[in-house]
């Protein structure tokens, strides 16, 4: 959507996914970002730069995406609302700071427009980061809550969620799309601004007004009985987000026996899959991910009960297959079917693999 | 109802204005719609192409890989996309720039001398708008009205002194795919229906 200078118009509109990250971002009562272009996410701090200031925030380009991780951890180590994004080998440079901040437990936003791997890649759509958002990217044993939107509109929620649970787990949140989903345009229902009520942050570093000691945020424990109190405690959050924040979308699963699994974009094509299998009569159905990290394993699990096998289909080599094998834990076959360097995963493609899976069952 | 149309052609011919056009038209009428833009590294004179879905459902998946429509406004396009058009199709074709039929007898097609009519009208600019005009006409996916007031959403204000000759070009387009269809009628009480597919253009309800 281009806003040409105007408000943000209520009611449907049609908007770019990389703006409905930087406008879910405004609702969410973001007012800071620090972030360096990178295609194919560059729209995102394109269309900050602009809104934010707009609402009393602060846009600011930073000379690296390192410098940008940093100021996010100082920004979040003072309380505030913080995001910054980039695309694949940006993220790739901002892993120390986000294994600082993690240690740190400092609540920010980040997201990850994926394109085209390893190394300088290209500027295609990919889902090729799935290992380093839900495997930790950056050192030491720290996890991330991810979180994969699937259009447009879900950008925009899952956005204000990933604040919101920032905040409860004071805990980095990735949001991983891809090239498409950043490019895209779809209709979305803004409405009216949410009411954003911040969380209390005492432990935030704003000076000894009304404390008698300063807050001090940290990442350094030289002593290791000290670290390992530290990693305990995480390890205890990172427990209890599995408890409470797994998220899954099921589609057409009642009676599915052929059952795939996909995140993001991917899932949507996998949807129309879906469809068109069960128009020739296989009973397909789709697990969808929605938080990759934690894994939502109950989900698959439970289809393990009445499916025969599993399709992971993914812009990658086989990454959230991993995942899902886990989860299944070998007691159907889990089938893996992916294009990358950027290359689309079709309808046709994945319903002929789907199909040759059926017929080997028989 | 599912419309993948594509708009393929040169960067700068204003092929991803025009899909954006015709999105939001199709949203006036309260259908769903995605809008998808080719991004490579590419400008001016580069190859530009993106795919507009519209349906009557939620659209599972936006990528527009089987067009229902081809849009092709320059000779590279129809070539490299002309294959891919579903079976039943419908090709409108740039003849100001495309020197050829589309070879595909299972498809409609429809030549359209944009650049002229676009000049004709003052702006080259529009000629992308002339082909929307022609699709819209055959299709009914929008009215031509909604994507007259959609002009306004796709154009940036210092632009906004366009849109007249951006509704013209869109009327223009739909002048010429009404006469085709008149011509076809006349083909076909000639009884050589069926047997030229660049004609085949039924009437719009």
């Amino acid at each position: 959507m281009r806003f040409y200078g105007g408000k943000a118009p209520v009611n449907k509109i049609l908007m770019k996914g990389n703006e409905a990250f930087g406008e879910g971002a405004i609702r969410a009562g973001c007012r800071f970002f620090f972030g360096y272009p990178i295609t194919p996410q560059s729209e995102l701090p394109h269309y900050l730069a602009w809104r934010l200031p707009e609402v009393g925030g602060l846009y600011l380009q930073a000379e690296s995406e390192i410098a940008a991780i940093n100021m996010v951890y100082g920004a979040a180590a003072a309380g505030v609302r913080v995001m910054t994004s980039s695309s694949s080998p940006g993220i790739s440079l901002m892993m120390e700071g986000i294994s600082y901040i993690a240690c740190a437990e400092l609540p920010c936003v980040i997201v990850n427009i994926m394109r085209g791997g390893p190394g300088l890649g290209n500027i295609a759509p990919s889902q090729a980061d799935y290992f380093q958002a839900v495997k930790g990217g950056g050192h030491g044993d720290y996890r991330l809550l991810v979180l994969a939107p699937a259009s447009v509109q879900e950008v925009l929620d899952l956005v204000g969620l990933a604040f919101d649970l920032a905040d409860k787990y004071r805990n980095p949140v990735m949001v991983v799309g891809d090239g498409i989903l950043g490019q895209m345009m779809e209709a979305v229902e803004l409405g009216p601004a949410p009411e954003v009520k911040l969380p209390p942050k005492p432990w935030a570093t704003t000076g000894t007004a009304g404390r008698k000691t300063r807050n001090i945020i940290n990442s350094l424990y030289i002593e290791p009985e000290e670290l390992e109190k530290v990693n305990l405690r995480l390890q205890a959050k990172y427990r209890q987000m599995a408890e409470e924040e797994k998220r899954w979308e099921d589609y057409r699963m009642e009676d599915a026996e052929l059952v795939l699994a996909a995140f993001g974009m991917v899932a949507r094509i996998a949807k129309a899959v879906v469809d068109r299998l069960r128009a020739e009569g296989i009973p397909a159905g789709l697990v969808r991910p929605i938080t990759l990290y934690p894994f939502p394993d109950g989900a698959f699990e439970r289809a393990a009960g009445k499916a025969r096998a599993f399709l992971t289909v993914e812009m990658n080599a086989g990454q959230m297959v991993e995942d899902v094998r886990l989860a299944v834990c070998g007691r159907r076959p889990v089938y893996f079917y992916g294009r990358t360097g950027g290359m689309l995963t079709t309808v046709a493609e994945v319903a002929a693999r789907a199909r040759e899976i059926w017929e080997g069952l028989k | 109802m599912l419309e993948e149309v594509l708009l393929a052609g040169f960067g700068g011919q204003g092929i991803l204005s025009t899909g954006m056009l015709l999105a939001y038209a199709a949203l006036a009428e309260g259908l769903h719609v995605a809008w998808i833009p080719s991004y490579g590294p590419e400008m001016r004179g580069g190859t530009a192409n993106c795919g507009v879905t519209v349906s009557d459902a939620p659209i599972s998946s936006p990528l527009v890989v089987e067009p229902t429509t081809l849009i092709a406004m320059n000779g590279p396009s129809l070539d490299r996309f002309e294959p891919a058009v579903k079976p039943g199709g419908l090709i409108i074709y740039n003849a100001s720039l495309i020197n050829r039929r589309p070879v595909r007898a299972d498809v409609r097609a429809l030549a359209v001398r944009a650049n002229e009519i676009a000049e004709g009208i003052g702006n080259v600019q529009v000629a992308a708008n002339v082909m929307l005009g022609a699709f819209l006409e055959l299709t009914r996916v929008a009215s031509l009205g909604k994507a007259g007031e959609a002009l306004a959403k796709v154009l940036p204000p210092r632009r906004h002194h366009l849109i007249p000759a951006n509704l013209r070009a869109l009327e223009e387009g739909a002048r010429i795919a009404r006469e085709a269809g008149t011509k076809e009628r006349m083909k076909a009480m000639n009884k050589v229906w069926g047997q030229n597919s660049e004609f085949r253009i039924q009437k719009p309800e």
